[in-house]
């Protein structure tokens, strides 16, 4: 027996130059706020940018973006709507409101439906946003999207990153490139985590403060675009750009 | 119409599997279509129809539904999903993601929403017969 959907995959991406996974292995350090400001900002920039949210359980970049009552369009598969400049991808056009517990066979047959029905065509920069946890997700990006390269977001807490590094470390056993590490809701000074992920090979890509305005912003992309994150976040992409 | 992506799918996948095999032309494919997604089959069969590639051009797509037996993991019941029970939205949003079903649909006997999809889930391909 053999799942036809697998086959197709790399067809339904090969339109795509850059596939970005923001990912921490642990929860809450940032990774959907960082993820879709981002892929706003390449937006932007006038590049072709899809977000693509892979928290099937959780999904909260449609709260970020604000984005409400969109359907994709049924082309031949599914062509993800166009909101604020990109082309965006989620779970919740189906789910709706209500939540959706799914264990891990059932998130990684999702996960598959989803990625060879759905119709990117040609992009600059593919961003995903990650679920917490090492675990069905980052397995079958790593399986199934061989040209996948991992943003990694931490925050300067050592418990975060007791989880990144072993994230990191299973990423550079495989030989998957990470573009760097961003820390993320620093409040006091401290060189811990740049010396930490350098110590590793990884590039530091910078810290972001915590902004205490960031929460107003939300569902708002105006208004988190001129936010202090949002500034922050615009330096970081310049390293995106080709 | 995300038949047609399925069968792109399909055409994709027995393409690679004929390549990988060396085989000169594919006789007959089997594919069975599970009920969960609902999948139209006349579309899905004329799709093929429209996909077929070189090597696929004589295939014979036999195609068989199999019902979708769902069972609750908290108390064992099992039943078995029917469309018609759904309002058209619901299943709409089940046809594009099966696993959609747990956010929709509960054991009858106990509420739960935690139950495992034995069969009949989506496509999958059953054989493929070959010439050498
Ligand atoms: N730099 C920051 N300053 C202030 N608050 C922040 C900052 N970054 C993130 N937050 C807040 O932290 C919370 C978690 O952010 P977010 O949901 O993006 O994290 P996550 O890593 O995606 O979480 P999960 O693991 O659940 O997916 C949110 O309430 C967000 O507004
Ligand atoms: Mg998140
Ligand atoms: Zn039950």
């Amino acid at each position: 027996m053999v799942d036809p959907r697998i086959g197709i995959i790399e067809e339904r991406l090969k339109g795509i130059n850059n596939i970005i996974a923001v990912s921490s292995g642990k929860g809450g350090v940032g990774k959907s706020l960082i993820a879709s400001t981002l892929a706003l900002t390449l937006a932007r920039r006038d590049y072709k940018v899809g977000l693509f949210d892979l928290d099937f359980t959780s999904p909260s970049t449609h709260v970020i973006l604000g984005v409400k009552g969109l359907q994709p369009k049924e082309e031949k598969g599914i062509i993800p709507p166009q909101v604020h400049g990109l082309r965006y991808m989620s779970i919740v056009y189906y789910s709706g409101e209500y939540a959706s517990p799914l264990r891990g066979a059932d998130i990684s047959n999702a996960l598959i439906e989803l990625l060879a029905i759905t119709r990117w065509n040609n992009l600059d920069f593919l961003i995903i946003d990650m679920p917490p946890g090492i675990s069905d997700a980052i397995l079958d990006i790593i399986r199934l999207i061989k040209r996948i390269k991992f943003l990694i977001v931490t925050t300067p807490s050592r418990l975060a990153f007791e989880t990144v590094r072993k994230l990191t470390d299973l990423l550079s056993e495989l030989g998957i490139p990470v573009i760097g590490a961003v820390e993320n809701m620093k409040m006091k000074e401290s060189q811990f985590i740049q010396q930490q992920v350098e110590r590793r090979g990884i590039t530091f890509l910078g810290e972001v403060r915590f902004d205490t305005m960031l929460e107003e912003a939300i569902g708002n992309v105006n208004k988190l675009s001129a936010t202090q994150f949002g500034k922050k976040i615009q330096e970081i992409a310049n390293i995106l750009e080709p | 119409m995300h038949e047609w992506a399925l069968a792109e799918a399909v055409v994709s996948t027995v393409s690679q599997i004929a390549e990988k095999e060396g085989l000169k032309e594919v006789a007959e494919v089997k594919i069975k279509v599970g009920e969960l997604q609902q999948i139209e089959l006349e579309i899905l069969e004329f799709a093929l129809s429209q996909l077929k590639a070189l090597k696929l051009k004589n295939t014979k797509f036999s195609i068989q539904k199999v019902r979708a037996e769902l069972k609750c993991r908290v108390c064992g019941h099992k039943w078995i999903f029917r469309k018609e029970k759904m309002n058209e939205e619901v299943a709409e949003a089940i046809h594009f993601i099966p696993e959609i079903a747990h956010t929709y649909i509960k054991c009858i006997k106990c509420g739960s929403r935690d139950f495992e999809i034995l069969e009949g889930r989506g496509i999958w391909l059953e054989s493929i017969k070959g010439v050498k």
